[in-house]
């Protein structure tokens, strides 16, 4: 496989496609807005938390509009499946998990974290070109943006 | 080796032969390497910057190995020999473009110069520069107007002293074209209005502007004009004097010579008014602890040491060019740009944005692929070899206008060959198939 069909997987293909978790919420606790200033691309994610069985804190859902590469709409729609119903806790880890993944230039993560990515390991191929890694992080960061909002999150130390 | 032509009657139009061609290609060394696993590089980016001659490599590591001194001050050889070079690359600059030397400002690129201009008006609103400045001074209600195609470079500077001095921002628009609505010069420019600044040439569109209906119109209501060059000096013969605009901005990076050089171009008597902004060594002739005297320009706008190195490198691509001829260097391009226009508007599902004829065009061309954003194009001509320009290229609202938020643009400069248009072409044509998008009629 080329590095560009590296780069291009199938699964980034059909989620650019058929994204998932598009359309913005009715109802949300906090909405973040990103832009890559270098290309244009958008992203308005909202996220709408709820109470799990044992008092902790879940991502109920994430709904999102925007425009832009497929690199960063496949990432986004990545992103919302995995972190849709999952504890916010989780959905930070996966955060800094994904965002490790983009500073291996290509190399991939350990065994655990790519059983935690899951779907969004098919980004590896990314971090061979520098000028995608904001692409597919922008989703990301709206949703960091939007749970620090909501007070679930604390801002990353310095 | 340089590449010279023949010597040529004035208003050559003639364009390069393949020798001539081959010989300006072997002035590049950039230009032979490879890219993404041994692919020939095809380099379709000038518009962002241009790749440099080995003569202006040459000249910049001359007079550091040679000539290197402070300039303008001194007494010994080396001084004199530094500022002599430094002045005659002003010179140079000066006489490609139509000007006098006086005339040319050296600035670190054109957004530094038009700042320049749009600062000392600030000044000169605050009373500084005494009466001679008084045409620069702005009142609230009075009008800049600018067109809906300019880069940011010449937008937010006049935005930003709109907001400093109560002046009112207005602008011409753009027709579906993309062409400038110079039919709008006469309600959009009244008594009012004070500066219009507007560009040479689009770096999104390359449709070329017709200078003389904006400096007429200009004129008439005794507006300052203020003519962004960035993309017309490198590739068609410009001659400010003849133009008549005000002041003029260019790069030296988008020309063939060094980054962090550029120009500030002013009409003699507009710079003698204008009152610095930039204080401090090099600019002024007396100073006591209470009050400053400031040189002539184009000293009195170059405050500090300069960029001497680099602005003797623009000086060499300034020669460059000029040996080879602006006429012949446009014809060249003039032939590219309709291959490309042609080799764009062949590709199903492709639209450009801005003219599709070759009239009072440059070279760029920019084009939208339905259903594949800007990103994945130019990752797509990358796996070629072929290096585009993918973004708003620093023109957002001209996109918003033209109803897209990014695109691609291909831009070619004196070195694009034909067939360097023909593998972009190709690797264009393998981009909606990549994404699974096909056109009706094809597998
Ligand atoms: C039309 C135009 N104006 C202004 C600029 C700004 O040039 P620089 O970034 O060298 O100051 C550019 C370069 O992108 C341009 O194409």
């Amino acid at each position: 496989m080329s590095s560009m069909e590296q780069l291009y997987q199938q699964l980034i293909l059909d989620h650019a496609k058929s994204p998932h978790g598009k359309g913005l919420l009715e109802t949300y606790e906090a909405e973040s807005f990103q832009v890559n200033p270098t290309c244009g691309d958008e992203v308005r994610l909202r996220v709408h938390l709820a109470a799990d069985a044992s008092g902790g804190t879940v991502v109920d859902r994430v709904g999102w509009d925007g425009q832009g590469c497929s690199i960063s709409q496949a990432s986004v729609s990545v992103m919302s499946e995995l972190v849709t119903g999952a504890p916010v806790a989780t959905a930070d880890l996966l955060g800094e998990t994904f965002k490790a993944l983009m500073h291996t230039r290509g190399e991939g993560l350990d065994d655990q974290s790519e059983d935690l990515l899951g779907d969004a390991t098919a980004f590896t191929g990314v971090a061979r070109y520098p000028a995608r890694i904001k692409c597919a992080l922008l989703g990301w960061m709206a949703l960091r943006d939007a749970l620090v909002q909501t007070g679930v999150t604390q801002e990353e130390k310095a | 080796m340089t590449a010279t032509l023949e010597p040529q009657a004035p208003g050559r139009r003639s364009a390069l032969t393949s020798a001539e061609l081959a010989a300006v290609r072997a002035d590049f060394p950039l230009l032979s390497r490879t890219v993404r696993g041994g692919r020939p590089l095809v380099y379709l980016d000038s518009g962002a910057t241009s790749q440099k001659p080995d003569v202006v490599l040459d000249a910049e590591q001359d007079f550091y190995l040679q000539r290197n001194a402070a300039v303008h001050r001194g007494a010994h050889q080396l001084a004199e020999e530094a500022t002599e070079a430094f002045e005659q690359a002003r010179v140079e600059v000066a006489t490609l473009v139509g000007a006098a030397a006086d005339e040319i400002v050296w600035q670190p690129n054109a957004t530094a110069a038009i700042n320049l201009v749009a600062y000392a008006m600030s000044n000169a609103t605050l009373g500084r520069g005494g009466r001679a400045a008084r045409r620069f001074a702005l009142q609230p209600g009075d009008e800049i107007v600018v067109t809906e195609a300019e880069h940011h470079a010449n937008l937010v500077p006049w935005q930003e002293l709109c907001a400093r001095t109560g002046a009112v921002l207005r602008w011409i628009g753009v027709d579906d074209d993309g062409r400038l609505r110079t039919d709008e010069l006469g309600t959009v420019v009244t008594d009012r209005t004070r500066v219009v600044a507007f560009s040479h040439a689009s770096n999104v569109t390359g449709a070329v502007t017709d200078v003389g209906a904006f400096v007429r119109r200009a004129q008439e209501v005794g507006a300052l004009t203020v003519l962004d060059a960035c993309q017309s000096v490198p590739h068609l013969p410009v001659d400010l004097h003849a133009l008549d605009v005000d002041l003029a901005a260019f790069s030296g990076h988008k020309m063939l010579g060094p980054t962090g050089v550029g120009a500030l171009y002013g009409k003699r008597e507009v710079l003698a008014a204008m009152p610095p902004v930039l204080t401090g060594g090099s600019m002024v002739e007396v100073v006591t602890m209470e009050t400053t005297t400031y040189a002539p320009p184009p000293q009195r706008f170059e405050a500090g040491s300069q960029m001497v190195a680099q602005a003797v490198g623009m000086g060499a691509a300034a020669r460059y060019l000029h040996e080879l001829g602006m006429d012949a260097v446009a014809a060249h391009e003039e032939q590219i740009a309709a291959l490309l226009v042609d080799a764009v508007a062949a590709v199903p599902g492709v639209r450009i944005l801005g003219p599709t004829d070759t009239r009072d065009r440059l070279a760029a061309v920019s084009f939208v692929v339905d259903g594949v954003h800007a990103h994945d194009v130019g990752q797509v001509l990358d796996d070629a070899g072929v290096a585009v320009r993918v973004g708003h290229h620093c023109a957002q609202p001209l996109h918003r206008r033209l109803g897209v938020a990014a695109s691609t643009r291909a831009s070619a400069a004196v070195y694009t060959t034909a067939e360097e248009v023909a593998v972009f072409a190709e690797a264009l044509g393998r981009v909606r198939p990549f994404f699974g998008l096909s056109d009706q009629g094809e597998s």
